[in-house]
């Protein structure tokens, strides 16, 4: 749901009392604290933390940018991760994610223009065992095979319209 | 369930979390040392006894709430347990614990009956749940879903079913990192209490001095467990013997090794382990503040993390003048933001301070300046996690198990194309092998063992000819792999080394931090040079195959010097992957760059698919499954493959049952 610019700012507002008199090395939790309540970080939060901590915004995009973690649009509905650590490669987890680009039309860290699905690729989710993983708003989905994607892919999605304020965070 | 620390044993007990004493855990765990009373001797025991699930009064059912059992259902699996007491109004305890190390057979239930011993099951997905229990619970076994039976002294055990250490996965592991892991509620501090804990903390702070301390862990021999193998005593002197206001310790637990998940599995199954290792490890290096360092993309193992630190602090074991021992410490948790470079240890430092995790040049070594300039000393998850058994079974204990220059045991991770995939514990000096075959059971779906890979992409490829090598640091080195955090996953014949070596390369150079050139440029140029062995044949020009050429013959050059004249260990291990699949599988690169084909048929560009018109028969089929939609054609007739729109993921050759889909 979209947050208009003044809500979003008390929202930021509120995140940066929790860190009174921050240092430097508050920058990191801050940014982890804005992006798990917004879901990405806006120009505005980078400005925002720049004025609370004393730190140009240039410094903070740098920080920002080097960590795979944080993202600057904002993610879908259904956020999806696949994952590519070792043991998901070996078990072919690039047909996996292959596939996902194919049937969404979107590329990694990218979201679909109505806003429903956005693509993440992560190092490891440290589930090897179930490798290939996918996982879509924090559930997890094993074995995962090209031709089971447009089946997870619906189900997520009727599981949603079944109960509409699934929580989309977790 | 009593919580064991906020009851003492009766009006004489004077302990409260505010005013410790410093025998609290031997009182907890034995009998009160204030005051002599048979009663609260008796009363403890009872209770401990009950902790362990010795006595039980009503049938326990466990399920197995690690990541990979959630990710294979479990939380499905809890709530059809929860409908299946309540509709037939059941009392029984039902309790989360950790992962036991067989992912393979998640989601993994177990259920101990009164005076009978505990019964794990494997795949019981929620489907299966109320059979299952149905019959346990009518006292009997379903021998096709049983995995085994738990030992338990005073217990019946059931007939005709094995016991754990009898079982093929479990019997050759030697477990102290995991011993409580899926056995245990991690959430539970009297659990762990119950099972020894916190006494090794509490015997130390009475009796030890710190450099006592340092002694005895240098030793036992224990060695970083994170990658490096520095002797952790050793390391511990260091900081120790540094003069300052203000010491810190870290617990690295940003597993970013892809294929590694022991430090994930430590914490979500037997969290206040870790913290009790952290706990002495601090005092045997003076330092009042701790941090742990985790991936925020373990949100289970932060959450029971974050849960066990308040327990400890509310127990008195964490906070100020810890067991009146006049020692303080503080634990906190910091959330890596993934980024591969910061397991570095200069480079974790700084992604704490809360800059960009770029490694500095050593020395000075953080023992001596480290976090905000004051010594600090970084170790691995499993290595602290050994810390509390050395402390309190010993030294010689510790050192008589594993090699000569090895001690101790090693967690696993294992996975990849092996049957029993999971986290296991040996003792060093265990084969290849045995890991493998005798635990792992194996490679599926009959195919041949091509190769182990290793320690993650700082480590390498072990062809099947090394197999019988004991694992420890050094062995590991002589045949170009490390030991890593201990990632190891099985590759069969399906699996290009080609290609592994490019996927590896692909991820160090996106991960490498750019500070030095080596490393930034160097990784990529490899990669390229990979990626055009690798690259088909259709859309290649003449100066293409020169390129191709020309790269393989600067490929080991390259390596040898991104890895001589790197700043850091990322950049000094980046080559290790492709020079030992050039090491051991020459002969694949070699199908590669001269005969433009892949042996395993895993580059998927070199390969190109069609349909055989005189064998389709024109079931749709193909066309059904085809994900990209690239296969065309009308019922009945046969159909044929746009090769514009295949993105080769050879379901059509899988699913065609007349064979007539062909990949070349």
């Amino acid at each position: 749901m979209p947050v208009s610019s003044t809500s979003m700012a008390d929202r930021i507002e509120t995140i940066l009392t929790r860190y009174p008199n921050g240092k430097r090395d508050a920058l990191i939790p801050l940014l982890q604290d804005i992006q798990e309540d917004l879901g990405f970080l806006s120009r505005q939060a980078v400005l925002q933390v720049g004025r609370h901590l004393n730190l140009p915004a240039s410094k903070i995009y740098g920080v920002a940018t080097f960590y795979n973690q944080f993202r600057f649009e904002p993610q879908g509905r259904f956020h999806i991760q696949v994952c590519r650590g070792t043991a998901c490669h070996v078990k072919g987890s690039a047909i996996v994610l292959e596939t996902l680009q194919q049937h969404l039309g979107i590329g990694p860290n990218q979201t679909s223009r109505d806003g429903q699905f956005s693509l993440e690729v992560v190092a490891c989710i440290g589930a090897c065992g179930l490798a290939p993983v996918i996982s879509i708003n924090g559930e997890f989905f094993g074995g995962v095979t090209p031709e089971k994607i447009p089946d997870i892919i619906e189900a997520v999605r009727r599981q949603d319209q079944k109960d509409p304020d699934h929580d989309q965070h977790f | 369930m009593i919580n064991t620390f906020e009851t003492n044993c009766c009006a004489q007990c004077q302990h409260t979390p505010q005013r410790p004493c410093p025998d609290r855990i031997d009182c907890l765990q034995d009998r009160p040392r204030c005051h002599e009373k048979e009663a609260c001797h008796r009363q403890r025991l009872e209770l401990m006894a009950q902790l362990r699930r010795e006595t039980l009064t009503r049938p326990a059912i466990f399920v197995g709430t690690g990541t990979c059992g959630l990710g294979a259902g479990a939380g499905k699996t809890m709530a059809a347990v929860r409908r299946f007491l309540a509709d037939r109004d059941l009392q029984a305890d039902l309790i989360e614990v950790g992962c036991i190390g067989l992912c393979a057979a998640e989601p993994i239930l177990d259920v101990q009956l009164p005076a009978r011993t505990r019964v794990s099951f494997q795949q019981v997905t929620e489907d299966k749940v109320s059979s299952l229990l149905a019959a346990v619970l009518a006292g009997q076994i379903p021998a096709d879903s049983v995995i085994a039976q738990h030992r338990g002294d005073g217990l019946e055990a059931w007939p005709d079913v094995w016991f754990l250490d009898e079982h093929p996965f479990f019997a050759p592991q030697q477990r102290i990192v995991l011993a409580n892991c899926g056995l245990i509620d991690p959430a539970s501090f009297d659990e762990y209490i119950a099972r020894g804990g916190y006494q090794a903390l509490a015997h130390v702070l009475r009796q030890n001095t710190s450099a006592e301390l340092c002694d005895r862990i240098e030793q036992s021999g224990l060695r970083g467990r994170g990658g490096g193998g520095f002797p952790t005593g050793e390391k511990w002197k260091f900081a120790l013997a540094a003069q300052a206001d203000q010491k810190y310790l870290i617990c690295n637990a940003d597993e970013g090794d892809p294929g590694a998940f022991m430090d994930r599995a430590v914490i979500e199954g037997d969290p206040h382990r870790l913290l009790e290792g952290m706990a002495i490890g601090a005092y045997a290096i003076g330092a009042t503040k701790a941090y742990v360092y985790i991936r925020a993309e373990y949100p289970l193992a932060i959450r029971r993390l974050k849960k066990a630190i308040a327990q400890a602090r509310g127990a008195g074991l964490l906070g100020e003048n810890i067991l009146d021992s006049g020692f303080h410490l503080d634990i906190v948790i910091k959330q890596g933001a993934g980024a591969f470079v910061c397991g570095e240890e200069t480079a974790l430092i700084q992604s704490i301070e809360g800059k960009r995790g770029m490694p500095r040049p050593r020395p000075p070594f953080p023992a001596v300046q480290g976090l905000f300039g004051k010594p600090t000393i970084i170790n691995n998850v499993e290595t602290l996690a050994n810390v509390p058994a050395i402390v309190s079974r010993g030294a010689e204990w510790f050192s008589a198990i594993g090699t000569a220059n090895s001690k101790g045991t090693k967690v696993f991770a294992l996975s990849g194309k092996v049957k029993l995939t999971g986290l296991i514990e040996v003792a060093m000096g265990t084969s290849l092998r045995q890991i493998i075959f005798d635990i792992g059971g194996g490679i599926p779906a009959g195919k041949s063992f091509k190769a182990v890979q290793i320690g993650g992409p700082s480590g390498g490829c072990i062809p099947a000819e090394h197999l019988d090598i004991e694992i420890d640091y050094e062995s590991l080195k002589t045949v170009g792999a490390m030991m890593g955090s201990g990632g190891l996953v099985v590759m069969d014949e399906d699996t290009c080394m080609v290609d592994l070596a490019k996927f590896f390369m692909d991820f160090i150079q996106r991960e490498s931090c750019g500070k030095c050139i080596p490393c930034r440029e160097g990784t990529r140029r490899m990669l390229e040079i990979l990626r055009r062995i690798t690259r088909a044949r259709r859309d290649e020009t003449g100066t293409d195959a020169l390129e191709r050429f020309k790269g393989i013959m600067y490929l080991q050059r390259l390596a040898e010097v991104i890895k001589d004249t790197s700043l850091c260990g990322l950049g000094q291990t980046a080559p290790n992957p492709v020079l030992s699949t050039l090491r051991w599988f020459h002969d694949e690169y070699e199908a590669h760059i001269y005969e433009r084909r892949c042996p395993a048929g895993a580059c998927r560009e070199l390969l190109e698919y069609r349909i055989d018109p005189q064998a389709c028969k024109g079931c749709t089929l193909c066309a059904k499954k085809c994900p990209a939609d690239a296969v065309r054609g009308v019922a009945k007739g046969p159909h044929y493959i746009i090769p514009e729109k295949c993105i080769g993921c050879g379901t059509c050759v899988q699913v065609c049952r007349f064979g007539a889909v062909i990949a070349e």
